[in-house]
């Protein structure tokens, strides 16, 4: 497998408030602060993390749908490195046909004003790459693709459920043919059987178009389906990245630890024992010195209040941030339970 | 023991295919429910034919003076006559001219032993069709005679066809205000909420400046500033200029915090990043999104302009003679004098009251058919 992108020391600052009329930003708030990782072409890699840790910052900021305060995105196209910072608005457009994206709520990533058509074609129009018949056949061919009929794709999008929307909203991101998808929660805001629907699709499509995914998500069984690997991010710092059996059955971060204990065993008898972590989750916008985690660790030291640990490689292809991990024995997912 | 028998709800045949349905139609659904509002929009439509067609509905030419009934009251029409007889064809009563005892001035006094019918188009003074077609064809006329169904101001000119003469020129005058307000607006405040920053910042206080000014002395000053020499038509293009100019501002702050909204909307990330220009973005995607609520504001903003011409004219600083408005005709019910001698000269009050109100009624539906996707 060979790389598709590479992301280094990306980070996504917002300014909160305001000294003066005009005056500076009091602060600023580290949505995305720091983070590294690679993706492999064809893989799906999976990132999850509590809500406000950041995923969907960093999901828009790789795309540049959301300008990073800093970083680097390298793109491989054909064997050429292309440094996605230093593409102007133009050389974005180009890139946006090869990497798209699926919104979370598919009932605001529809403009309610366009039949089904004109939105799954509109990204054809704006590149001006088909028109006339041509158009129409790949409009249709992708909606088939995508499991819609295409008997109503002159209907509004106000006619359709939740899970014919995410359809609608993935054949637009897939219609100009892409390699990389960033799938930004694009399954939390569907019913449970729907949910199954779509990552099928997804994986269907993954292999019928040669796909890359970044799939975030915090439901962790959906990620467990979907993805090869997996990174977990912890205020706006990724803490742990490794292959999903890995992570998931041999976790070395202990917040990783505390996140699959959290996972419920389809047994009702299974009584449960998720590991309880203390304290709130400090703000993004003053993070704790050393390592961030380490005000409602359990396994926390005087060196994790003051050192920063690094993210390291400590097996192969399994990079964790903590000082403590080849110390510690983590119990990975469904061994919370008694007995 | 016998079953219940349910009553099946008959379903309303309906050949409403809401899926299909396009924003506007949806909107159109909405706003019938709107009682008040269909009322105001029939109103408006009867103004607007009364003013396409203000020549022909009228029975007289309005610079015409008819000496024999100078300054005297609404003309009634009638089906009976004085001893109860049912004419088919409604008919005025005659009127002939005497001398007051008392001031020696000319009055009218109804002369009951003649009937003047009514008849539909008759020939009367010539005029020509919106300054085209030369004709001399008027909607109704009393035969032998004349009528005036709003009475006639001091000058002997018929109120009614006045009336709606004037209905053309202050309508328009609205139209006109409201479509340079509206352009001026659209692209201010799409400026502002677009580019953001300092720009928004300074178009902001731009518009609260020009908001904070009275209005009344503001019109007046400007008003004052057009020449005097300038004909009826010029003064009239500079009226709503200026009703324009100030007009602006609240259609101004919709687009922009329409846009503002809308920039952050998830749908507008995925047209950006399906490759579409700022242009298009704009054009294709937002624009549609808020065009909605632009026709609600114009609605309401409407009756503001409407009224401020009213008001410029009725101050003798707008429209002035021989041009007709509204706030032209209620000039000459400015003095008491006039007023308890010829109360039908405020009858054009009336009409203002009528559009402004059916306005409001209208902008009020088209606020809640705005959003059809709002449940």
């Amino acid at each position: 497998m060979s790389r598709l992108l590479r992301v280094t020391d990306i980070k996504v600052h917002f300014p909160v408030g305001k000294t003066g009329i005009l005056g500076r930003p009091a602060n600023y708030l580290k949505a995305v602060d720091g983070v590294s990782f690679d993706i492999q072409r064809g893989e799906t890699l999976g990132l999850v993390g509590e809500s406000g840790s950041g995923k969907t910052t960093l999901g828009r900021a790789i795309l540049r749908a959301l300008e990073p305060t800093s970083g680097e995105i390298v793109y491989e196209q054909d064997g050429n490195s292309i440094d996605i910072m230093g593409l102007n608005r133009n050389g974005l457009r180009k890139i946006w046909r090869n990497m798209q994206m699926i919104f979370q709520d598919p009932y605001a990533s529809l403009n309610p004003r366009m039949t089904v058509q004109d939105i799954i074609s509109e990204p054809l129009l704006a590149n001006k790459l088909a028109k006339g018949k041509d158009l129409n056949d790949q409009v249709v061919d992708m909606a088939q693709r995508c499991g819609l009929n295409t008997g109503h794709l002159s209907r509004f999008p106000h006619a359709f459920s939740g899970g014919q929307r995410q359809r609608i909203a993935i054949a637009r991101a897939l219609i100009l043919h892409p390699e990389f998808i960033v799938c930004d929660e694009a399954v939390s805001a569907l019913d449970v059987s729907i949910q199954a629907q779509i990552l099928n699709l997804l994986k269907d499509l993954q292999v019928e178009l040669n796909l890359t995914y970044l799939f975030i998500a915090h439901d962790l069984a959906a990620v467990a389906y979907a993805c090869d690997r997996v990174a977990v991010m912890y205020l706006g710092q990724i803490v742990e990245i490794a292959s999903t059996e890995k992570l998931y059955y041999s976790p070395r971060h202990p917040y990783t630890e505390a996140l699959m204990s959290a996972i419920p065993e389809a047994n009702p008898e299974q009584v449960m024992q998720p590991v309880f972590l203390t304290g709130e989750r400090p703000s993004p916008t003053n993070p704790p010195a050393g390592c961030r985690f380490h005000t409602r660790c359990k396994y926390a030291t005087d060196e994790c209040r003051t050192q920063v640990p690094a993210l390291r490689e400590i097996t192969e292809g399994h990079f964790v941030a903590c000082l403590h991990s080849e110390g510690l024995s983590l119990k990975g997912a469904l061994e919370h339970g008694k007995g | 023991m016998t079953s219940p028998v349910l009553a099946i709800p008959k379903l309303k045949k309906s050949n409403r295919r809401p899926e299909m349905a396009t924003q506007w139609q949806l909107m159109w659904w909405k706003f019938k429910k709107h009682h008040m509002a269909l009322v105001g929009m029939i109103m408006l439509s009867l103004l607007v034919f009364s003013a396409v067609f203000a020549e022909i509905l009228s029975p007289e030419i309005p610079t015409e003076r008819n000496n024999k009934y100078l300054a005297s009251g609404p003309m009634g029409i009638h089906f009976f006559d004085s001893e109860w007889n049912f004419h088919l064809r409604p008919f005025v009563y005659s009127r002939s001219t005497k001398r007051d005892p008392v001031t020696l001035r000319k009055i009218a006094v109804v002369d009951e032993t003649k009937l003047w019918p009514i008849e539909f188009f008759v020939t009367g003074s010539p005029y020509k069709f919106w300054g085209l077609v030369e004709t001399d064809i008027h909607f109704f006329g009393a035969k032998g005679g004349f009528v005036h169904l709003f009475g006639t101001d001091s000058l002997g000119r018929d109120v009614f066809s006045r009336s709606l003469y004037a209905t053309r020129i202050s309508l328009s005058v609205g139209l006109v205000g409201v479509t340079f307000a509206f352009i001026l607006g659209a692209i201010i405040g799409g400026i502002a909420g677009y580019f953001g920053g300092i720009i928004d910042n300074l178009i902001m206080r731009l518009i609260e400046f020009i908001r904070s000014i009275p209005t009344l002395p503001l019109w007046l000053a400007l008003s004052a500033a057009l020449p005097r020499e300038w004909s009826s038509l010029q003064v009239y293009l500079a009226i709503t200029v200026i009703l324009a100019m100030i007009g602006w501002t609240h259609l101004a702050r919709t687009v922009r915090s329409k846009l503002l909204a809308l920039r952050e909307e998830d749908f507008t990330v995925a047209a950006r990043l399906s490759g579409c220009t700022d242009m298009r973005i704009i054009l294709r995607h937002l624009l549609p999104a808020f065009m909605s609520y632009m026709i609600v504001d114009v609605t309401i903003a409407f009756p503001e302009i409407l009224l401020a011409e009213t008001s410029l004219s009725f101050l003798g600083l707008g429209l002035r003679e021989p041009a007709e408005s509204w706030g032209v005709l209620l000039f000459a019910a400015q003095n008491v004098r006039s007023i308890s001698h010829m109360p039908w000269l405020l009858i054009p009050g009336l009409f203002i009251i009528v559009a402004v109100l059916a306005f409001n009624f209208v902008g009020d539906g088209m606020r809640d058919a705005a959003d059809p996707y709002s449940k």
